[in-house]
């Protein structure tokens, strides 16, 4: 009897684990496309400071403000990658969650895949990460919780992380701390780029893996409608209107410089 | 090969329960949950390892506390006899804790709702300075160096690549899995056994007077009152997530099952008894901005009326759950 209770209870256990190991949708691989009808296309991202290349930690910079500071941390989250043609979105990218770190520059290229060949002549994502994710529990890949950049008390995800130091800042040690998030309701954060390439194009093709790059420019959160003065405003670590505001500063810190067919 | 390995993990539990007895469903009745495990197939496997990590104290930064330490079993999951819990190194936090059960069924968790989701709860008190006090990714690799997870997670997950969503999906597995469905109230409802003189007397009382936030079948409408505990509110409660003026000193009703288990309470633990705390809604309500309108000047009852009513909320009381093998502690000699 034992034995028999036994044997069922392998073939219930090995059924279970069989249906355990069914992976997320999202994890599953992309759709196998006939050849020669889809290449790739790369987004490179430079982080800057007004004209200047971010450089973590040494480099002193100056807010629109007047205030000096230094940035030691600047990570972000892109997602929902789309490519556009004449206005139509022609290319949609499966599970489009990127987090961008300054300190990890293998972070800053994105390789998208299975891109139909085209000539595209817009892109648009999103900053942060939808809302639906951040409602949806443990997430994987460059949204899991490990990375540091959700929020586990006031469940969300923080959608950019600036920290550094200042002398205006009245933080401990100068601190400064932006934590950006705030996924709904009148202090959602979340903000969609749109950005057509004027006169440029961007070609894919078997034989062209075209590469567009970005400017990131980190002094757009702090001007642009609202200047921010160190000095008041220093250390944001929750969803709310101060982080609000600094979205939409840096709602415009993207733009195209050019494009490399 | 599988299940002979699960079993040498806690063989007492193994050898009781057959493996279909790691199922959910929905108590008669009852609406349906809000996790359902669409996303997180239940297995025993992942059941057994959320369990595990349940009450492992190396999901603290000194692996000293675990989430057992402060929700017991026999307390129906909360920690009894404490206002507030004491934390990492003797630390006190804030706030009571809560029973864990029928958390399926909840849209949000913690005192204030900060919590939106049964998969990323266990972040919160992992991150908090006075509980756990971890990094999940120190739980990670802490986990990672033991074989005996390793094989937990290849069992229930397919994989010995050990991250924090997989953590968290076992838990969940576990967690949800807490249902308490079967207090003599619940065997009454379902025509099994009768109830006192009193304890009817007292189901009458609490339908008209507690129902309407306290409702049955889960004995919570999981909104957020002030049942008019303070004039000041040293604590902001929901507010302290919303930002909102109007959400200030007003908290996650919590579910009244096993209410007789879990003392103490209130969100701070103030109240030692349940005489106590129909004493606060009868005689002791205070006023402020945020007052919650259905215990604006108090509800009346008269000591015989407590009683009954206490009576009843002892009648809410699962002992099937609080000495349900399956939920007990697997570090437990």
């Amino acid at each position: 009897m034992k034995t028999i209770k036994y044997f069922f209870l392998l073939a219930l256990t090995a059924s279970l684990v069989f249906t355990s190991c069914k992976k997320d949708p999202d994890e599953e691989p992309a759709p196998i496309t006939p050849a020669a009808t889809t290449g790739s296309l790369n987004l490179h991202f430079e982080n800057m400071v007004d004209t200047n290349a971010l450089v973590l930690n040494s480099q002193l910079y100056t807010n629109a403000n007047g205030d000096t500071f230094n940035v030691t941390k600047f990570d972000y989250y892109i997602s929902n990658i789309k490519l556009t043609k004449a206005g139509v979105v022609k290319y949609t990218e499966s599970n489009s969650y990127h987090l961008l770190k300054a300190s990890d520059l293998t972070t800053l290229d994105i390789a998208l895949s299975n891109v139909p060949f085209d000539t595209y002549d817009g892109i648009e994502f999103m900053i942060g990460v939808d809302s639906a994710r951040n409602v949806s529990g443990a997430q994987t890949g460059a949204l899991d919780p490990a990375n540091g950049m959700f929020w586990s008390w006031s469940s969300g995800y923080i959608m950019l992380k600036m920290e550094g130091t200042s002398p205006q800042s009245t933080s401990m040690g100068g601190a400064l701390t932006f934590h950006v998030g705030g996924f709904s309701g009148a202090n959602n954060t979340l903000k969609t780029v749109s950005s057509a390439f004027n006169a440029e194009t961007a070609i894919v093709s078997s034989s062209i893996t075209p590469e567009i790059h970005f400017a990131v420019d980190l002094s757009e959160m702090f001007k642009n409608p609202t200047t921010t003065n160190f000095a008041t405003t220093n250390m944001i670590h929750m969803p709310g209107a101060a982080a609000k505001t600094i979205a939409d500063n840096y709602a415009d810190m993207f733009s195209v410089e050019h494009i490399h067919n | 090969m599988v299940a002979m390995n699960a079993c040498e993990v806690d063989p007492i539990i193994k050898e009781e329960l057959p493996a279909n007895d790691i199922r959910f469903s929905v108590p008669q009745g009852w609406p349906q949950p809000v996790y359902d495990y669409s996303t997180n197939p239940l297995t025993t496997e992942g059941f057994v390892l959320g369990r595990k990590l349940f009450y492992d104290t190396r999901l603290s930064r000194n692996n000293t506390i675990s989430c057992g330490s402060c929700h017991q079993q026999f307390a129906a999951f909360s920690h009894l006899d404490h206002a507030v819990s004491h934390g990492i190194d003797g630390l006190l936090g804030t706030r009571n804790a809560p029973g864990l059960y029928n958390l399926n069924w909840h849209p949000s968790f913690m005192w204030d709702g900060g919590v939106n989701h049964l998969e990323v709860q266990p972040l919160a008190p992992i991150d908090n300075p006075v509980e756990m006090d971890e990094d999940i990714n120190n739980v990670v690799v802490k986990l990672q160096n033991d074989a005996d997870y390793r094989r937990l997670f290849r069992e229930a997950f397919g994989t010995e690549t050990i991250t924090t969503p997989l953590i968290l999906k076992a838990m969940a597995q576990f967690q949800g899995m807490l249902v308490s469905a079967n207090s003599k109230y619940d065997r009454y409802m379902r025509g099994e056994t009768s109830l006192s003189a009193s304890e009817l007397n007292g189901l009458n009382l609490f339908q008209q007077k507690c129902n309407s936030c306290h409702t049955a079948p889960l004995f919570s409408n999981f909104q957020y009152m002030n049942n008019g505990l303070d004039s000041v509110f040293a604590d902001a409660g929901r507010a302290r997530i919303t930002l909102l003026a109007a959400d200030s000193g007003t908290f996650k009703v919590p579910s009244l099952r096993n209410v007789g288990l879990t003392r103490q309470y209130m969100h701070d633990g103030r109240f030692n008894t349940l005489e106590q705390v129909l004493d606060h809604y009868s005689s002791g309500v205070v006023n402020s901005s945020t007052i919650s309108a259905g215990v604006v000047g108090g509800i009346p009852m008269t000591a015989q009326e407590k009683q009954d009513i206490i009576a009843f909320l002892k009648t809410l009381s699962d002992y099937s759950f609080i000495n349900d093998r399956r939920f007990a502690d697997p570090f437990a000699p």
